[in-house]
């Protein structure tokens, strides 16, 4: 019998941790199969952020290393200047990325670092119990935000990508969602290409996905979905915001 | 070879190059710029690669990076950019990676001053960041043993799997000495097999990482890197004794304040005073047994520990000799430095009151 579906090679087969519906799950499963079809497994060191992603070091199949908070993408610089000819990505959240992580994650982009990172945008905190994140958005209430965001103490929520964007290192730079098999194969591709890109040796690569965590949002699986594409994506618009010649 | 005249700084980055340093990460600051200037002309010329991190943070990083990607890096500072390193020197004790990092100690706390000091020995030797662990800590005292203690430290952080640290000060750093650079016996050091350079399957793949969910795990993690920091004491403690056989008073330093010290060992000497000096050169290990055994010896009477700080090592040279002797300190502070006459008018009051 023909195998019809089956786990990529670039993953272990350890048992994900992820609550039911958190779509960390899919974003690994096209990271992974990414590398499997560009045949770069062997050559690719991973690193993992602080976050709910933080086991990633035990998910995918080739060389990882752990960073320290929003530190992935100088973990990452070192990696690839000791390495040029390896592929590097980073796997970050949101409140690694955009709050703590700012300052690492502007000057790995405005360097030019050849790596791709992958951020997961699910406009919280997920790992330490639902805090707000630089992405929540307005009126978005978390744990630390009982009363939702208000633009007047909280500022606003932040685009990142759009803001890497306008650095002259940034290569590729892209905003997707999963919330429904379309957006994932589009996702899908968006991740291919940035990783083609970093091989290139274009520059700075990074995909922004848009992401779900049920678990802190207090909604179904389902609900999430459904509120990823209602209130997300007409906040944060998909689709390519820099593609370097 | 033959000696040339280099300042301190300098002298640390070419002796990190001829140790095979190829990585350097850093963020400028007083009083230590000129090894970062020294690595960004020279890395290039070698094949190496240095960067000018966005901040210490990201500079540490980037140390982690490299050094998990099994490079030879390093990286220097002074105190407040240490400070701001030390959640990565954690990372990096936890995940076992091997580095040298530079600390040229000016004067704190806070922005502080920008002249010489000893006051970041608590946090070199004590541990800095978070968790249990220690950095072997070298304290030279002159650019020659800087030179020579850089390659050394470079040896001990791959044989080991451990952080190294160079403590130096501001007047090392600066002043300029002759020194050689000396062809040095390569240590046998271990495969670097554990790091991350792409995995063919040919060894188990790699993971650098310092986090260990289950208890028992890191408890067990933990007393292995102990294991390994009972090995280092035995094995790389380093201190010189000078004048101490028949010495009256002994008195403790290290780095820029033991050249100091070790003045006044002759001015004493005129006044017919014996003075010995105890200059550790490991920090962390801290010759603890060498202390000891001199406070047991009957013609020591008193000892007295000079700093440039209000009194850090004192703490460990007090518990070495473990109450066998009284134990003085005299220091300064801010980026003063002792007077030689000062340090004497302190041995003869420590006299007065212990002879
Ligand atoms: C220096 C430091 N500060 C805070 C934390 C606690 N912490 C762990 S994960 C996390 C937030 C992660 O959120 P995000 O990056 O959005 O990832 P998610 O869990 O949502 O995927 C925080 C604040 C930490 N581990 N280290
Ligand atoms: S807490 Fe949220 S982000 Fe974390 S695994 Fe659960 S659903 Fe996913
Ligand atoms: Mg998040």
């Amino acid at each position: 019998m023909a195998k019809v579906f089956q786990k990529p090679e670039s993953l272990t087969d350890k048992p994900m941790h992820y609550c039911p519906g958190c779509t960390h799950g899919i974003v690994h499963r096209l990271v992974a199969e990414t590398m499997d079809e560009l045949n770069i497994r062997q050559d690719t060191i991973g690193i993992a952020p602080v976050g709910c992603a933080v086991f990633a070091y035990d998910y995918f199949n080739c060389d990882m290393q752990e960073a320290a908070h929003g530190r992935a993408p100088a973990v990452a610089t070192g990696i690839k200047r000791v390495h040029p000819d390896k592929v590097v990505f980073t796997y970050q959240g949101d409140g690694d990325l955009a709050s703590i992580g700012a300052a690492e994650i502007v000057h790995a982009a405005n360097r030019g670092e050849k790596i791709t990172t992958i951020f997961i945008n699910n406009a919280i905190y997920g790992m330490t119990g639902g805090q707000m994140a630089p992405t929540t958005l307005l009126d978005q209430v978390t744990v630390t935000s009982p009363y939702g965001r208000k633009a007047e103490t909280e500022g606003y929520p932040i685009r990142m990508s759009e803001m890497l964007a306008a650095l002259e290192g940034a290569a590729y730079i892209e905003r997707v969602s999963v919330h429904d098999i379309k957006h994932i194969m589009q996702a899908k591709k968006a991740i291919k290409r940035a990783f083609e890109y970093q091989i290139a040796g274009k520059g700075f690569t990074l995909v922004e996905v848009l992401s779900t965590c049920p678990t802190n949002w207090g909604m179904t699986p389902a609900e999430s979905l459904e509120w990823v594409k209602n209130h997300m994506i007409p906040y944060y618009p998909l689709g390519v915001k820099k593609e370097a010649k | 070879m033959s000696k040339v005249l280099m300042k301190g700084n300098e002298a640390i980055a070419e002796a990190a190059i001829q140790a095979g340093c190829r990585f350097f990460f850093g963020y400028p600051i007083t009083p230590q710029n000129e090894i970062p200037a020294y690595m960004a002309k020279r890395l290039p010329q070698v094949g190496g690669c240095f960067v000018q991190a966005e901040s210490e943070v990201a500079a540490i990083n980037m140390v982690y990076g490299a050094a998990g990607a099994g490079a030879r890096v390093m990286t220097s500072s002074s105190s407040p950019g240490i400070s701001l390193k030390q959640e990565g020197i954690s990372y990096i004790a936890g995940a076992e990676l091997p580095c040298l990092i530079v600390n040229i100690v000016r004067g704190g706390p806070g922005l502080g001053g920008i002249q010489p000091a000893q006051s970041d020995y608590f946090q070199a030797v004590k541990g800095g960041g978070h968790g249990d662990y220690h950095l072997v800590v070298l304290a030279p005292s002159t650019i020659q043993e800087t030179v020579d203690l850089v390659r050394k430290g470079f040896d001990i952080a791959d044989q080991y799997r451990n952080p190294v640290m160079i403590l130096g000060d501001g007047m090392l750093g600066q002043m300029m000495e002759p020194v050689e650079f000396k062809e040095a016996k390569p240590r046998r050091l271990p495969p670097k097999d554990w790091a991350t350079t792409g995995w063919k399957g040919d060894r188990p793949r790699a993971v650098i990482n310092s986090l260990f969910i289950d208890p028992q795990v890191l408890e067990d993690h933990v007393n292995r890197i102990y294991k390994k920091y009972e090995e280092i004491k035995a094995n790389e403690t380093l201190v010189e004794c000078y004048n101490c056989e028949d010495a009256e008073i002994i008195v403790s330093a290290y780095g820029t304040t033991a050249r100091i010290v070790r003045s006044v060992t002759e001015m004493a000497a005129r006044k017919g005073i014996k003075i010995g000096l105890i200059r550790p050169i490991t920090l962390w290990p801290f010759p603890a047994e060498t202390l000891r055994s001199w406070a047991q010896r009957d013609h020591v009477k008193a000892f007295l520990t000079v700093e440039m700080s209000m009194g850090q090592m004192v703490e460990d040279v007090t518990l070495s000799i473990d109450g066998l002797k009284p134990s003085h300190f005299y220091g300064r502070t801010g980026g003063m430095v002792p007077r030689p006459a000062d340090i004497l008018a302190e041995i003869e009051k420590i006299r007065g009151v212990n002879l």
